[in-house]
């Protein structure tokens, strides 16, 4: 009877959830694998190209079927959306196509269409390059997408290549997200540790206020921080007025739209993150350890080194783990205080799906931003010893 | 020794100075009688906080967080602690990998929660609508309701709950009189988290909310992305007042949780 209870009370919860987060999901990561253009534009073209292989001659027949999937397809724009799918591997071919489209929709009923016809409109739409990659893209799986977000493409034989050089840039994009989370992470740590110190051995009044004064931006919205930080740190910011007055600058530096203000707002944000677990594991540490380590004689560094930093290291793991969680899916502070140079995978997972509408490279980056950051949780899950490390 | 301890409390001044310094530098600049934002102020007036409050662009996003906020949490709230009731001291392959489901809107990068939410509401119709908006916040605000409950579950000792039935309790009773009390406080904080989830969120709201449905967040984000104003930091004034607000009654709660803890654990 408890039985049923429990499960009825799981249920509305995982029922939602399996509908609004995992089946979304799920939906979207398949974006990545599947080819749902040209199928749907072309699908004469393909029954008549399922019997061809690269590197034969374009069967004759292929012409008429393309244009009459033209001649079909014109009206509802689902031969632009193929169009452009082609155009990924075959620059230039967009154009070609739709020029295409349009001769073949304006001509006479008893127009023979060959080799030649399309030949006249552009000689792509005759070669064997163009029919081999539209049989490759005639789905309903392809690895185009996940290849493409490691800069790898498959020539007209199938074999795997580099992208050309002007499209390498998704393996950057990787490198620049860890490069960015482990500068990140790495300032909350030598920022956090201190603190947690602090914490861990104040008395319970001072811990308290301290505690406050770290919760406090904790909570405040990232909004509001990422406003503080333009504000301050742009040209004639209080920042730059008072290094001036300092006397340490005479001009004022560029701080935000730029590396540095990426790396100095994500650590304000995410620096909480590593206090608050750091602070817990620390103080587990009995107090004992040290001073049995003072009174065998060790001197402070040593005792430090040697006694209080190998017991920190499981606090230490668990703070850097999270922050670096969080910060490899940042996409606000990146797109409000960074340059084109500093933007992260969260970015291009956003541009490609609204910007371009190109799902499928949208989705093949999302899949490696999710890989990458389960991949992180799993390693931070099995150093904490199988307790959970979560945000909250 | 006194050495160590003096440059420990310097870093650790100045890494507090980092965090609460550039939050309250804004403050003032919103009274700023002038449209630039430097020091020195050139005056004091309440002139930003007047533009703000009578333009209807930050009333109708004040409204809209406040709504989609309040039945986001709810919604969590209730869907939630029940399947925190449902979750505690059961094991099983069917538990673990419902608890897996109800905590990965937490791991998950929000900009794909996002992006496939908006992906899957439009053939929906339910991309740009309140309905959406309040569906999306739920996913991400929810765990953190089923967290600190399942916590508070976990800890609760069963034989209040028997010595209530065995004094003659129906089980509603003794559930609406001694269990629910109880896990309270738990409840409240968990409240508190999903509805700070919400109130915070830009990233959902980028994508899924239309021009009716915009937030505070989405607003200050196209804010920012244009020129900074002072109004927009009169709006982050009215933001931090409001998130100490929620902070201050979410260490009420707390503490009032660790009370009961205590009074629990002296029996």
């Amino acid at each position: 009877m408890t039985r049923f209870y429990g499960k009825a009370l799981l249920a509305p919860l995982t029922v939602f959830l399996f509908v609004f987060f995992l089946l979304p999901m799920g939906w979207f990561m398949a974006y990545g694998v599947r080819e749902t253009e040209i199928p749907r534009a072309l699908p004469r073209t393909l029954a008549v190209l399922d019997g061809w292989l690269a590197g034969e001659p374009v069967p004759a027949t292929v012409f008429a079927a393309m244009a009459e999937d033209m001649r079909q397809a014109a009206d509802s724009g689902t031969m632009a959306d193929a169009a452009r799918r082609i155009n990924y591997e075959l620059p230039g071919v967009r154009s070609a196509m739709s020029k295409a489209t349009r001769t073949v929709g304006r001509s006479d009923a008893g127009t023979s269409f060959d080799s030649a016809f399309f030949e006249a409109i552009n000689p792509m739409l005759a070669s064997p390059a163009f029919f081999s990659v539209v049989k490759r893209a005639g789905g309903p799986l392809t690895d185009h997408y996940l290849l493409a977000a490691v800069d790898l493409k498959r020539g007209p034989d199938g074999a795997l290549s580099q992208a050309p050089n002007e499209n390498r840039i998704y393996i950057d994009v990787l490198i620049r997200t860890l490069s960015i989370s482990a500068t990140v992470t790495l300032c909350c740590l030598l920022m956090g540790f201190p603190v947690a110190v602090l914490l861990a051995n104040a008395s319970e009044k001072v811990a308290d206020a301290v505690l406050i004064l770290v919760l406090l931006p904790f909570w405040t919205s990232i909004l509001v921080r990422t406003t503080a930080w333009i504000v301050l740190l742009q040209k004639e910011g209080l920042v730059n007025d008072a290094l001036i007055w300092l006397g340490v600058i005479s001009e004022p530096l560029a701080m935000i739209f730029n590396r540095t203000g990426v790396v100095i707002a994500m650590t304000h944000v995410l620096l909480p993150f590593m206090i608050l677990p750091l602070f817990a594991a620390l103080k587990a540490i009995p107090g004992r350890y040290m001073r049995a380590a003072h009174s065998l004689g060790a001197p402070p560094m040593t005792a430090f080194f040697r006694v209080y930093l190998p017991l920190a290291v499981p606090g230490i793991a668990a703070g850097c783990m999270m922050v670096f969680i969080l910060s490899v899916g940042y996409y606000v502070t990146p797109s409000l205080v960074g340059g084109p140079g500093d933007q992260m995978l969260s970015t291009f997972v956003a541009t490609y799906t609204t910007t371009t509408g190109n799902w499928g490279m949208a989705s093949s980056l999302g899949f490696v931003l999710l890989f990458v950051t389960v991949l992180l949780y799993l390693v931070a899950h099995r150093l904490s010893g199988g307790r959970a490390v979560l945000p909250g | 020794m006194t050495i160590w301890r003096f440059i420990l409390l310097a870093a650790c001044l100045m890494v507090l100075f980092f965090l609460i310094a550039p939050i309250l530098a804004v403050i003032p600049l919103s009274f700023s009688s002038n449209s630039i934002l430097t020091y020195p102020l050139p005056g004091l007036s309440l002139r930003w906080y007047q533009s703000v409050f009578s333009s209807d662009k930050w009333l109708v996003a004040l409204g809209n967080s406040l709504l989609i906020g309040v039945v986001a949490t709810g919604l969590s709230v209730v869907a939630g602690t029940m399947a925190a009731f449902g979750l505690s001291r059961r094991q099983g392959l069917l538990v673990t990998l419902a608890k897996v489901l109800i905590l990965s809107p937490m791991i998950v990068p929000i900009v794909l929660v996002a992006v496939s939410l908006y992906l899957f509401l439009s053939p929906l119709s339910l991309a740009g609508t309140m309905t959406g908006m309040v569906i999306a916040h739920t996913v991400i605000a929810v765990p953190f309701v089923v967290v600190p409950v399942l916590a508070s579950l976990e800890q609760l000792d069963l034989n209040m709950a028997r010595a209530a039935a065995s004094c003659g309790a129906p089980p509603l009773t003794a559930f609406l009189r001694v269990t629910l009390p109880s896990i309270m406080p738990a409840v409240a904080s968990g409240a508190l988290f999903a509805f700070a989830a919400s109130f915070d969120d830009v990233v959902l709201a980028l994508f899924i909310a239309g021009p009716g449905q915009r937030t505070l967040p989405r607003e200050m984000f196209s804010g920012l992305r244009e020129t900074i104003t002072p109004e927009l930091t009169a709006v982050a004034t009215i933001m931090m007042v409001f998130s100490t607000l929620l902070f201050l009654l979410l260490q009420h709660s707390q503490r009032k949780r660790r009370r009961m803890l205590q009074a629990a654990t002296h029996h």
